[in-house]
């Protein structure tokens, strides 16, 4: 039955949309200010470029702000439980390779409650699509530390300093073995959707973080990084091929360093003296290295692609060994199976 | 116990119980499957109990490290693997002190009499050897050196005395297989199979199996064979089936019989992964396994892939359906298609991982927060796990809910001769996806609703990809019908009261009543305590008194007339692996004087043991 729905070829060419095709009839719920305004415009006015259809998208969400994300797109979507959300769009994503499944969720929701999963959902390169609000802040349970909150936060929750270390979502990742992996930032529509179409298009699972401001608990979190007026000193763009430059007038770069690398100024090294951004190198450890650079965002950081490999999709390989078995030993027979172990006949 | 005892002289029998155990490394699953299989063959109806220690490997010799594998074989028809042995076949010391209490009063001991020596002794903390003296004087002991015996008869294969050792189990198959008059040739089969390319192996097996055979033959034990002749069962085919096998089974019948792939999201849990390993196997069934990272992406993924159109399946035992249940309730509040298959085992905690209990009724039933129902099945045989996975599938697609089907580590390694079903006598289960519109809106716009019910109270399977149907669903409440998200106080009370009243309007078929109906007794039960219950009513109907027994497969909703039955009853018994779940359940909905019995040592219920309950509970006196 599934079988018509995967080959549906009532019409291949994906009619025209705009974003307001992909808006649904719910009224935005988010605090007025909140980051998740503006990576919900820039993903509506992305869908109609991408070309993707409606009715073959899906939003995968857990519990959190962010997990509202699906009611606003008119798409098929699920609003699950805490965390789950990547291990829901895993069995989604297996069973109908011909969707596009997105999972979107917060830091709490990704990191803490839903860690497990989202790391082997990115050590098992799954096709799925999955946006990483980080606010460093639990912000629908008003306002306690989240796993990416730095160390020694005031919080409701830790009134004298949260007294654990924080996750750097980007290394996380690239630690569980993610196919790509990239970071963006809610005030810049432009690299945001760069990074999702990238995501998009992406055969396997990608994981973007987007910095994103939660205006009522954690206010300016990125904003010493993120602000129109210090972005160029304090963004380092990855861009593929390229050296690795930034700073109002270039003057800054990357190097390696010591088996890492390090922040320098380009007169001091010149920019044959530069990192060239290299995201399909298979070793994860230089990209490692670049999420390392900025401990938290108040010191220059880089965004961008940082990996990007492609290492064989999951589902195309369990799939793979389904159409394999019946290749190879004929649809099954039921009768047969029943009579496979020793029988015999009164 | 109230068996009659066996008369070791008696050439034919009309049953027998055979217990084989050893060192959890020295074979006697495999020993004892090979047994059962060959009597399957030779037409006995027959039922098995295999038991092993949680431990992969305990100590060499220890108690702790005994495994066993009791087999019943008989004329006639049969319902338990048997209360106590007739035999006990004791590999080591240690096997013959953990087993030796259960064995009948004038049973057969066959004892491998080279490993009953000082180091074995002692750590089955013998002081001096059983087998010398008059420790066993209550019991036939045969003694077979059968470690030398075997190195004997593989020495001129070029196995190494070590590996040689290793095929004694085969020389006491090949023993036993004399005294009961078993084929040989199925064993021989098996063995050229399994070891196919290390001919050694098979070459030592082989030469173990017949010098126990020859052994039988020649030594001074003709006066031990003994013949069970085949039963007269139903006609038909017929094959020897676990219950973690019949419910794999059960599974791919049902895809086979909605059209829909099937989806099994799992994670390894004893006694439960056998169904993950047998599905894994049978994927040119169209079938999807998945080994997700824990229980909860089991299930996640599971109601994942039923979302997207797929029989979403997650086979768990009970720690793991804690694990899964905020996800099942989720399920609920989703309204998807889900089936839950909890192989229980005793708890709390990891409690006894490879033993049976049968504790997790009220965790079905209630185990999950808010009002949040769902349909539980209990399979009571191995051959019954197949059909009642079928059932809970099509409970599940056809009402759009989660479904909780109940076995446990009994019925999961335990086996019994099933008469194959014809594939064409299945009934297909109808699957209907949503495709198009359902309502119009007030601007008269065509316009799909979620969650707007058919008569079954049912909503629509509306699957991503399907054009125009685009909806967003998840655990917030919904309002009924539209499907938005609704926190209005009288839209919650109606949809809870929906989500009650539909699970409370599945048809289920009416209990029926064996036994004597005629009597002041019922005794009543659940899962897999049916074999024992049954046996020990047909005991005391034999003997003359009036005992009725009723099985519940349906334990939500429950049958409509059990009520009416319970009430054409004095006296209700209530037999249970567990403290008392089902009579807690029975005392509630039916308001009757349900006793409990119940029995808790990870082992299940006997028939000799309900029979001597039921008699105490009738006055005691035989009739
Ligand atoms: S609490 Fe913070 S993250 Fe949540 S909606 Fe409000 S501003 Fe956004």
């Amino acid at each position: 039955m599934t079988d018509t729905l995967l080959t549906d070829g009532a019409s291949d060419e994906v009619p025209p949309t705009t974003r307001a095709d992909w808006q649904s009839d719910q009224e935005v719920r988010w605090c007025p200010g909140c980051g998740d305004y503006s990576i919900l415009t820039a993903l509506q006015l992305l869908m109609p470029e991408l070309g993707a259809r409606r009715e073959k998208t899906v939003f995968v969400s857990g519990i959190g702000c962010a997990a509202r994300f699906p009611y606003y797109m008119n798409t098929y979507g699920m609003h699950s439980i805490h965390g789950r959300a990547p291990a829901i769009a895993t069995g989604l994503a297996l069973a109908r390779p011909d969707l596009d499944v997105w999972v979107v969720g917060g830091d709490g929701d990704m990191l803490s409650i839903g860690g497990n999963h989202l790391i082997h959902a990115l050590r098992r390169n799954i096709d799925i699509n999955i946006l990483l609000f980080n606010n460093q802040i639990y912000g629908l349970t008003k306002g306690q530390f989240s796993p990416t909150s730095e160390k020694g936060k005031i919080t409701k929750s830790s009134p004298v300093g949260s007294c654990a270390t924080p996750f750097n979502p980007v290394s996380v990742a690239l630690g569980a073995e993610a196919s790509f992996v990239a970071r963006t930032h809610d005030m810049d529509r432009h690299h945001m959707q760069e990074m999702f179409r990238r995501s998009y298009e992406h055969p396997g699972t990608s994981m973007v973080e987007v910095y994103q401001n939660c205006n009522v608990f954690n206010d300016g979190a990125f904003e010493t990084i993120t602000k129109k007026a210090v972005r160029d000193d304090m963004l380092i763009p990855l861009r593929h091929g390229e050296p690795i430059r930034f700073g109002s007038e270039g003057q800054f770069g990357v190097a390696r360093h010591d088996g890492g690398v390090e922040l320098v100024e380009v007169a001091d090294v010149g920019v044959e003296g530069l990192l060239v951004h290299d995201e399909t190198r298979p070793d994860p450890s230089t990209a490692f290295a670049l999420s390392r650079l900025a401990e938290s965002p108040d010191r220059p950081t880089p965004i961008g692609v940082f990996r990007a490999v492609d290492r064989g999709e999951y589902a195309g390989a369990m799939n793979a060994q389904v159409d394999e078995a019946r290749a190879a030993r004929g649809k099954g027979d039921l009768h047969a199976l029943l009579h496979s172990l020793p029988t015999w006949t009164v | 116990m109230t068996e009659t005892s066996l008369e070791p002289l008696v050439t034919e029998v009309d049953r027998v119980i055979i217990r084989f155990a050893g060192d959890s490394g020295d074979g006697m699953q495999l020993t004892g499957d090979r047994f059962t299989t060959a009597s399957a063959l030779f037409g006995n109806d027959l039922a098995t109990l295999p038991e092993y220690p949680a431990e992969i490997r305990a100590p060499a010799g220890t108690l702790a490290g005994v495994s066993s594998f009791q087999v019943h074989i008989s004329d006639h028809d049969i319902l338990t693997p048997g209360d106590a042995p007739h035999v006990l076949v004791a590999m080591n010391p240690a096997a013959l002190k953990s087993q030796l209490d259960s064995v009948l009063d004038g049973g057969t001991i066959i004892a491998n009499a080279d490993t009953f020596e000082e180091r074995n002794l002692a750590k089955a903390g013998y002081a001096h050897n059983p087998l010398e003296g008059d420790d066993l004087a209550a019991y036939r002991v045969v003694q077979v050196p059968m470690t030398s015996l075997t190195k004997e008869a593989c020495k001129d294969l070029g196995v190494k005395p070590r590996d040689a050792e290793r095929s004694k189990n085969f020389f006491a198959l090949g023993l036993l297989s004399w005294m009961y008059s078993r084929p040989l040739e199925p064993t021989i089969e098996w063995i050229e199979a399994k070891f196919a390319g290390r001919d050694l192996v098979i070459a030592a097996n082989k030469a173990a199996f017949s010098a126990g055979h020859a052994y039988g033959e020649t030594a001074e034990l003709a006066d031990h064979r003994v013949i069970v002749q085949p039963a007269e069962l139903p006609s038909g085919t017929y094959t020897n089936i676990s219950g973690n096998t019949a419910l794999a089974w059960g599974l791919v019948a049902a895809g086979h019989l909605s059209g829909l792939r099937v989806f099994l999201g799992s994670y390894p849990i004893t006694p439960a992964s056998d169904i993950l390993h047998e599905l894994s196997k049978r994927k040119e069934f169209d079938i999807a396994t998945f080994q997700a990272e824990d229980e909860i992406a089991a299930v996640g993924s599971a109601l994942g892939a039923a979302y997207g159109g797929h029989l979403g399946v997650t086979t768990t035992s009970g720690p793991g359906v804690a694990l899964k249940a905020e996800t099942i309730g989720l399920a609920v509040s989703l309204e998807l298609p889900l089936v839950i298959v909890n192989v229980q085992r005793g708890g709390p905690s990891t409690g006894l991982p490879t033993k049976t209990e049968a504790a997790d009724l009220l965790m079905a039933l209630y185990g999950r927060h808010g009002e949040s129902p769902l349909p539980v099945l209990a399979a009571r045989t191995p051959a019954d796990c197949f059909d009642q996975a079928i059932e809970a599938s099509r409970i599940a697609i056809e009402h759009r809910t989660p479904v909780m089907l109940l076995t446990d580590g009994y019925l999961a390694n335990s086996s019994e001769p099933w008469l194959l079903p014809d594939v064409d006598d299945l009934e297909p289960i109808p699957v209907e996806f949503a495709s198009g519109f359902n309502q119009v809106d007030e601007d008269g716009n065509e316009v799909f609703w979620p969650y707007l019910r058919d008569e079954k109270l049912a909503r629509p399977w509306a699957i991503p990809g399907t054009p125009d149907l685009m909806h967003r669903i998840g655990g917030l409440e919904k309002e009924d019908g539209s499907g938005s998200v609704s926190y209005d106080s009288d839209n919650h009370a109606h949809m809870v009261g929906i989500r009650a009243e539909r699970i409370a309007r599945i048809p289920v078929p009416d209990v029926e009543v064996t036994g004597d109906p005629d009597g002041d007794l019922v005794v009543v039960g659940w899962g897999s305590t049916w074999g024992a219950i049954a046996g020990a009513v047909r005991r005391v109907c034999g003997m003359g008194h009036s005992v009725a027994h009723v099985h519940l497969t349906h334990l939500n909703p429950l049958p409509a007339n059990m009520g009416e039955v319970l009430r054409g009853f004095e006296k209700v018994l209530v037999p249970e692996m567990n403290l008392g779940q089902l009579v807690r359940l029975l005392r509630d909905e039916y308001l009757v004087d349900a006793r409990p019995v119940s029995k808790v040592s990870g082992q299940p219920f006997t028939a000799g043991e309900l029979q001597q309950i039921i008699l105490g509970e009738l006055g005691g006196e035989d009739r």
